[in-house]
């Protein structure tokens, strides 16, 4: 237990550095971003927002840094995310709209691409030199391919070329969204594609890493002897299994920081609209109170999902459970 | 029938003995193994024609140096051999007799292990032919409870039992080796050294085998609780009356365990005979280096020998005899012709026993050299002639 | 001592440390590589070196000529067509080689050189500041590097977007942490050694220790952990140029995906355009993937695909990989001629 109360330690300074980071950031860095951006809003917002904008950046104020971090910090604790420029509407507003849609998308993902991953990873450790040592190759290739790379060709390969599915978007135009079925297959539908693609993308790293853990459990002891026992096979590649599992379970806060960036990015490609587009659309316009949002609630949803892959660590492996 | 309690024989005029029945009957008999590890020119001969019986109810104890071969021996006779080890030759026949504890996997009769089926091997392991490992932490699952890791092989070959009499078989195994019952849902971390060889131990005999194969058991552990185990081992065997394997670098703890030792030297057997034999008569110079190295805690003071050199490379072994460099009797035929393991007695024996054997040309009867001293010591197993009785 | 999970953890892809300990300087012989795997990343990453260095000189045109006709296919004049701007587009994916390497080799190199430092430092020292150490590293490792980079980057001015050594160095903030912990694990396993003990003793000074002895036993290690980062690097350096956040003027394979995507390549079919620098980053990333693999096995021999030998194990039947708990039998081959001798008579 104490193990997991170290990691949440961590994990609560990670997100007040994350929130540090984006107060100092517009401060410390040279030219003067903050200027630039309100020069461009004059005319386009209303008195009350360029002065939550003021407050959020520290301009036109004369307070020192630390009472403007104290103010940056209670707004925070209020949920406000500042206001974004282009959208004109709170941050968190827009955040609340698109955020369910990437995390549904991503963690499905994540979690075919683990288990199936895994299971694959299994099997190519337990039966070394068969047919299956034909995957490794190819997947070493789609591990180096980049995400919104390999997006772009199955975007152009079936859905332009053959047509098989359908291209942009998150559900077809003109459904009431709703618990029915129709809009719910269609999510489903337009979802499969950017689906595939994290999917291809992210399972090499999790079948590669548990075939090597794999094999190197299999030389212990402890499956020699679940042999010796005249146990059946099933249960022997458990034993090596559950043992070879840990090292992914606790990579896996590695793992997560490179699939949530290779998704945002295949949500561009497909012009599904979840963070990733909000981000594109963020960059391009220099909307930094939108932009300095995304980052802090990407930040926050990774931390919870490595928080997650720490009870379960703590769930499998009965060595940490005590202090030694 | 009550297994393995050793009555003493009656002896009424010629020697009629009566004893439990097939007590010293063979029950796993290697003959001629040969193990090589890899494949090709670069295969490396790490046994060469073992010959072995192991006797119901006896302790054979098998002892070496790191690599002489006497692991690999055991883990091939019981096809547990890792790759790269590939089996090249010989038999192990394995002479089955069910008891009233075996489950429903027993075979009656004889098998020879190396050409059995998957499925063959499966049932009978564990079950007849089980392994206790030298390093309970490395061989215990270390994210399984110790009940759990107990409980699988009953579920594997009693499927009679239920969830409750598997809990209840665990509990009385554990207490037949000293560990309390609340230690089932224990994992292997929380257990200390003894414990967890323990644990290993009651493992090894949760289904009651014909034959335990013990490899280095209490090397990993600390003298005193070396001392406790080896005990406990004795009790058990008394009790359960299984023929047990015991293979060791430490030729000191076969004193009292084995009933017979077999000594082996880069690949090959070079001498097997009574334990109480072995050590007031050895017979091979390298059983008598064995005995010279470590010090007994009583008599005399002597100097220490020790044995010149090191074991060989078992990818260059030397010609003939493999031990012909570190021999302070070699003859010139040492370094030419390998010798062969060969019986030293030729009168008759108690039931139960074989004939003591040495590989080593200073005993052959054609070699015009004597037989050193040290290694012609009178043996203490041999029948007292009447004339020497007199004397 | 509390357990961490991240001291439990075994390392990743099999990394373990030789087990003949290096003393002073590197001076094993260099096993040369013999895996096929080994031998296609290094011509890979070979080729792409070369053309990181004589790639602008070697294109035909200026990237950034928009003098010819648009949205042309293949042909032999322009051998991947021209942009919608009239660009071609051969030419832009030759001088992209440059930016795109140098970038991955600087932050990989960097963020290797960050990680060797906080790394060895936080597993030989110990106490307090490998607390600290280790703190900062699973800071840096928990917050999604992405993400921070394109805040880190838009903030710039336009003159630092543009410069790639500024890029590499800023990329290489969020590429240090992985390498650290793997390090700090190592350096704890070879802190215990005894040749460390024994330097120690001798009074030799802790900086000498951690770069002499303990730090050549970490080679491999070290040399797996750049490849990995500077993979890392250049697929965030990709990202970041897709996106627009670094300078679009600079020419590499991820402003060209930028342009190609906001001109609807993908939709109007035209995969001249984009699928020649995503297949070259793609080839990069196999090279450099197929070299770690070859480390990987250097460090963990297990995972060399050697199993028996070949000669004649077909023939015999004999798998590669023979099942566990069925070692194979063959009974046909001559056993060693043993010279026999008849028994003595005991006395």
């Amino acid at each position: 237990m104490i193990a997991l109360a170290r990691k949440i330690g961590v994990y609560v300074i990670t997100a007040w550095v994350a929130i540090t980071v984006n107060f100092l950031l517009p401060r410390l860095m040279p030219g003067n971003p903050i200027q630039t951006m309100i020069g461009k809003l004059q005319g386009r917002v209303t008195p009350q927002m360029q002065k939550a904008i003021q407050l959020q950046f520290g301009m036109g104020l004369h307070q020192g840094l630390w009472s403007q971090y104290w103010s940056y910090w209670g707004q925070l604790f209020h949920g406000n995310l500042g206001q974004s420029i282009t959208l004109s509407a709170p941050v968190s507003t827009v955040l609340g709209q698109t955020l369910p849609w990437t995390i549904g998308l991503l963690g499905v993902c994540t979690v075919i691409s683990f288990v199936v991953g895994t299971l694959l990873g299994i099997a190519l450790g337990w039966r070394r030199g068969s047919w299956l040592d034909g995957l490794l190759p190819v997947s070493t290739f789609f591990q180096a391919v980049p995400y919104f790379f390999l997006g772009t060709v199955l975007l152009l390969v079936f859905g332009s070329d053959l047509h098989w599915f359908p291209v942009l978007g998150n559900y077809q135009r003109g459904l009431t969204p709703g618990f029915n079925w129709a809009f719910l297959s269609s999510v489903v539908r337009y979802a499969e594609l950017p689906g595939l693609t994290i999917v291809l993308s992210s399972i090499a790293g999790w079948m590669l890493g548990m075939r090597n853990m794999m094999v190197t459990t299999m030389d212990e002891d402890f499956v020699l002897v679940a042999r010796a026992k005249g146990l059946p096979t099933r249960k022997v590649v458990t034993y090596a299994a559950r043992n070879a599992i840990l090292p992914s379970v606790a990579n896996f806060s590695l793992a997560i920081g490179m699939v949530v960036s290779g998704a945002l990015l295949v949500e561009l490609v497909f012009n599904y609209p979840g963070v990733g587009n909000l981000l594109l659309q963020a960059v391009l316009e220099q909307d930094y109170p939108l932009l300095q949002g995304i980052f802090l609630v990407i930040t926050l949803t990774v931390l919870a999902a490595n928080l997650i892959a720490d009870f379960v660590y703590v769930a499998l492996d009965p060595r940490v459970r005590q202090e030694a | 029938m009550s297994a393995g309690h050793v009555v003493a024989p009656v002896t009424a005029g010629d020697g009629e003995v009566s004893r439990p029945a097939h007590q010293g009957d063979p029950v796993l008999e290697i003959r001629g193994l040969c193990v090589d590890y890899g494949w090709g020119e670069e295969a490396v001969h790490a046994v060469v024609d073992a010959n072995l019986t192991l006797r119901r109810g006896q302790v054979l104890g098998l002892a070496g140096e790191s690599g002489s071969g006497k692991s690999t021996l055991a883990y091939a006779a019981t096809r547990l051999l890792r790759e790269p080890g590939v089996i090249t030759g010989g038999e192990v026949l394995f002479h089955s007799r069910p008891n009233a504890q075996s489950g429903p996997d027993a075979m009656a009769g004889s098998a020879d292990l190396l050409d059995l089926n998957e499925g063959d091997l499966q049932r009978i392991r564990w079950s007849e032919i089980s392994v206790v490992m030298q390093s309970a932490l490395n061989a215990l699952n270390p994210v399984a409870t110790i009940g759990h890791q107990i409980e699988d092989v009953l579920k594997a070959h009693r499927p009679d039992l239920n969830r409750a009499g598997r809990i209840r078989r665990a509990t009385e195994l554990l207490e037949m080796v000293g560990i309390t019952g609340d230690r089932l849902g224990s994992y292997p971390h929380e257990l200390s050294g003894g414990m967890r060889q323990r644990a290993m131990i009651a493992m090894g005999l949760a289904l009651e085998p014909q034959v335990v194969i013990m490899d280095e058991p209490t090397t990993a552990l600390d003298v005193v609780t070396q001392r406790e185990i080896l005990e406990e081992l004795v009790r058990l065997r008394d009790e359960l009356g299984f023929a047990a394997l015991f293979i060791t670098h430490d030729l000191s703890l076969l004193i009292e365990l084995a009933d017979e030792i077999a000594v082996m030297y880069a690949g090959r057997l070079v001498e097997r005979a009574g334990s109480e034999s072995l050590f007031r008569a050895p017979r091979h110079p390298y059983t008598y280096g064995l005995l010279n190295s470590f010090p007994p805690m009583h008599g005399e003071r002597k100097a220490m020998t020790g044995i010149a050199g090191s074991p060989p490379d078992l990818r260059s072994i030397p010609s003939g005899c493999a031990f012909h460099p570190r021999c302070l009797h070699a003859m010139d035929r040492c370094s030419v012709d390998v010798p062969e393991l060969v019986p030293l007695s030729t009168g008759p024996l108690p039931h139960g026993s074989s004939p003591r054997e040495v590989a080593c040309w200073l005993h052959d009867p054609q070699s015009a050299e004597p037989v050193p001293e040290e290694l012609n010591q009178p043996d203490p197993a041999d029948p007292v002639s009447p004339e020497e009785e007199k004397a | 001592m509390t357990v961490h999970a991240d001291d439990l953890a075994p390392l990743p892809a099999g990394q373990l440390t030789p087990t003949a300990p290096v003393k002073g300087k590197v001076s094993r012989a260099v096993r040369l590589p013999h895996s096929p795997k080994v031998i296609a990343g290094l011509i890979i990453i070979v080729a792409f070196a070369i053309l990181t260095l004589v790639g602008p000189w070697v294109a035909p045109y200026a990237p950034n000529d928009n003098s010819f006709a648009q949205n042309l296919h293949p042909s032999a004049a322009h051998w991947l067509g021209t942009s919608n701007l009239g660009a071609d587009i051969f030419s832009q994916l030759l001088n992209g080689a440059r930016a795109t390497m140098v970038v991955g080799f600087i932050a990989g190199l960097v963020a290797t050189a960050l990680s060797v430092i906080i790394g060895v430092t936080a597993g030989y020292i110990g106490g307090g500041t490998d607390e600290g150490l280790s703190l900062a590293a699973n800071v840096f490792l928990a917050i999604p590097g992405l993400p921070l980079l394109i805040v880190i980057d838009s903030y710039l001015p336009a003159s630092g977007r543009s410069n790639t050594l500024l890029i590499g160095v800023i990329i290489s903030i969020t590429g240090w942490a992985w390498g650290a912990r793997v390090l700090r694990a190592q350096t704890l396993s070879v802190k215990r050694r005894d040749f460390v003990e024994a330097a120690r003793i001798i009074g030799e000074s802790r900086i000498r220790i951690m770069i002499f002895e303990v730090l050549p036993n970490l080679v491999a290690i070290v040399a797996s952990s750049f490849l990995f980062t500077m993979l890392y690097a250049i697929g965030t350096y990709i990202a970041l140029a897709y996106l627009g956040v670094t300078s679009t003027s600079v020419w590499n394979w991820g402003t060209m995906l930028y342009w190609a995507q906001n001109n609807n390549a993908p939709l109007t079919g035209a995969w001249w355009w984009f699928v020649p620098p995503g297949l070259c980053i793609a080839l990069v990333g196999m090279g450099l993937a197929l070299l770690n693999f070859g480390v990987d096995e250097f460090i963990n021999p297990r995972l060399r695909a050697a199993g028996l030998s070949k000669k004649g194990m077909r023939k015999a039947g004999l798998p590669r990989h023979p099942k566990l708990g069925l070692t194979p039998v063959v009974r046909n081959r001559p056993t060693p001629t043993v010279a026999a001798g008849p028994a003595k008579v005991a006395r």
